[in-house]
């Protein structure tokens, strides 16, 4: 939340605008920022650059169950104001790493330090500049809205004006104003998700972790939740997040690591994993149902045949046959000339989901 | 900062919501004990003093259960505090998860709940004790005195037992820990009639039972009836387990909410 601080400084010339009735996007903007002065002394700290640059780092980090090693020695740094995700399937070790960056889970081995910090000694320092939305709600639905972020305001220790109009701002940030006085459990799954994105930001953290923020809701609700969390990136909000959707990780991402089974397959700019690790296009061809299996395999040896030329890679997958090349069309027209006839054709942009299916051992290219 | 401090922001959590139920249960802090002084005091009681007085010690059996039912009472409130909420803060609401994602540390929402516990548990022995003392079941002012041993009743229960549900991940258990600890620990320990009356082999197994302990207490100072050493025995016993609980608690939440 460090950008808004500019900001609030010329707003702060002539006080009392701070949003009402202004649109959403000046909402949070507006009132955390003059709040952020005036409460908070990681405020001016932070106004100064006193705390360093890099917010997380980690080497060698590694989270064992027993005998089940979770994370397996991973490296990262985490840089302030950008947003960065733990893409990876369930099981990757996204949860772990998460929580062992939210300070509650211990490190087993290797070098952890938050905000320059050890988090097995440091953990309530830590914590106190954190903000968590966990992968499931954890909110008291038997509490209302509002009730839910003076006790969590609480736990940190603000004092309860600080918290109402915090409070206030943040429940107008996510759109949930006219609920604050209605219990949790008559809220939509979107709300809940959204007011546990606003009870996370009642600290005005240094950094937000969201551990699969939008699994579990439907399109609309997601595309709700990530036009906030691209607002809050706006503002200069540092954020982390795991996720297993390729879309939302292409969207909020300046940064990606990519897991699978504990370690870190890959690292870099959505932009960057995608030129790397897939091709421009992608084609995708349909076969029916008899002709598949072996359209599958004469595809394989038509890009074989051609040294690749084709094709970077073909991937067999149950339904579709999938040609990751730098041009769909030539591809198409290859595949036509050799005699076989898809069903349905389609030639995409690829996305990180190929990376994703590269990266996580599905594929049958290498 | 200080563990209080953090232990009072648990308090706070839980005096919000106990602020929906309060009514109920300050209700039934005084109605429970009515029903069961005019049942079992002074209806079952005026059969049982034409036959059983010089079994019971010279008093009344109203004077006789009132204390045990006031210890009992403690021991359910606390049984009923000390497991499915805590289940609902580590498996079904997870608000324990959220609180600890804050600055507050297991340990911090576990003493914030007994504190909670023990203010529920002042508030129903006093009730209690007030009941009784219009029923005319106290012979003495010392019977003041049984309201904090109760407490202590109920929290010799509700710390071992909070520290048990904090590991637990499903609710079968509870089940079980009431009808095969609780009723029988109700029906046993000397809340309805003296030890005196079970089979001399069965009476260890209830000197072991913590509401035997705050029974026997809770009796000798509600008829002035008091031995100090057997006084300190039964709250020595008490305070042990409910340290006990209390350490051991420390760590199952912190297992629970930091592994």
């Amino acid at each position: 939340m460090s950008a808004d601080v500019g900001d609030s400084d010329t707003v702060q010339a002539g006080p009392g605008e701070s949003g009402a009735g202004g649109p959403p996007a000046d909402s949070l903007g507006a009132p955390l920022g003059s709040l952020d002065t005036a409460a908070s002394p990681d405020a001016a700290a932070r106004n100064t650059g006193k705390s360093p640059a890099t917010l997380v780092h980690a080497r060698g980090l590694t989270k064992r169950y027993g005998d089940f090693t979770a994370v397996d020695r991973i490296d990262f740094d985490l840089v302030r104001g950008e947003a960065f995700g733990f893409l990876g399937p369930n099981g990757a070790g996204k949860s772990s790493t998460m929580r062992m960056i939210g300070c509650v889970s211990p490190p087993t081995s290797g070098t952890l330090r938050i905000l320059g910090l050890d988090p097995v000694a440091n953990g309530p320092a830590i914590r106190a500049r954190l903000g968590v939305v966990p992968q499931e709600d954890t909110l008291d639905v038997e509490l209302t809205v509002g009730e839910n972020l003076v006790i969590y305001g609480r736990y940190f220790g603000l004092r309860r004006h600080v918290i109402r109009e915090r409070a206030r701002g943040l429940l107008e940030f996510v759109q949930l104003s006219e609920r604050a006085g209605d219990k949790v459990e008559s809220l939509s799954g979107g709300m809940k998700r959204r007011l546990t994105i606003a009870r996370s930001l009642i600290n005005e953290p240094d950094i937000l972790l969201l551990d699969e923020p939008t699994t579990g809701l439907d399109p609309q609700a997601r595309h709700a939740l990530w036009d906030r969390l691209f607002r809050l990136k706006q503002q200069g909000v540092t954020l982390i997040l795991t996720t297993h959707y390729m879309d939302e990780a292409e969207q909020l991402c300046d940064r990606l690591v990519v897991m699978d089974a504990g370690r870190i397959a890959a690292a870099g700019s959505p932009r960057e994993l995608i030129v790397r690790y897939a091709t421009p296009e992608v084609l995708e061809l349909r076969f029916s149902l008899d002709e598949h299996a072996q359209a599958g395999e004469r595809i394989g040896s038509l890009v074989r045949d051609s040294g690749r030329g084709i094709a970077k890679q073909v991937e067999v997958l149950p339904d579709r046959v999938l040609l990751y090349t730098s041009d769909g069309v030539a591809a198409l027209a290859a595949i036509r000339a050799s005699g076989l006839a898809p069903v349905t054709t389609l030639t995409r942009r690829s996305t990180m989901e190929d990376v994703f299916l590269r990266l996580t051992g599905r594929s049958l290219g290498d | 900062m200080s563990t209080a401090t953090f232990a009072l922001r648990e308090l706070r959590h839980q005096m919000t919501l106990y602020r929906r139920t309060w009514r109920g249960t300050l209700f039934s802090s005084v109605v429970n004990p009515l029903l069961y002084l005019a049942a079992l005091g002074a209806g079952l009681g005026s059969m049982v003093n034409h036959h059983a007085a010089s079994r019971l010690g010279g008093v009344s059996y109203l004077m006789f259960i009132a204390p045990g039912l006031l210890a009992a009472s403690a021991m359910q409130i606390a049984l009923g505090a000390a497991t499915y909420p805590v289940l609902g803060g580590v498996k079904w609401q997870k608000t324990y998860f959220a609180a600890v994602a804050t600055p507050m540390r297991p340990a911090d929402i576990f003493h914030g709940f007994l504190l909670f516990i023990t203010i529920r548990l002042t508030i129903a022995a006093t009730a209690f004790l007030a009941v009784m003392s219009v029923f005319g079941a106290v012979r003495t002012p010392l019977a003041a005195a049984a309201m904090p041993v109760a407490v202590l009743t109920g929290l010799a229960f509700a710390a071992p037992v909070a520290a048990w549900a904090a590991t637990r991940d499903g609710d079968m258990g509870f089940a079980l820990l009431f009808r095969l600890g609780m009723i029988p620990m109700f029906l046993f320990s000397a809340t309805f009639f003296p030890l005196s009356q079970l089979p001399a082999w069965l009476r260890p197994v209830a000197y072991v039972t913590p509401l035997w302990h705050g029974v026997a207490a809770c009796r000798a100072l509600s008829l002035g009836d008091v031995s100090a050493p057997g006084l300190i025995a039964h709250v020595g016993y008490l305070a042990a387990l409910a340290v006990a609980g209390v350490l051991v608690g420390q760590r199952t939440y912190r297992r629970r909410l930091h592994g």
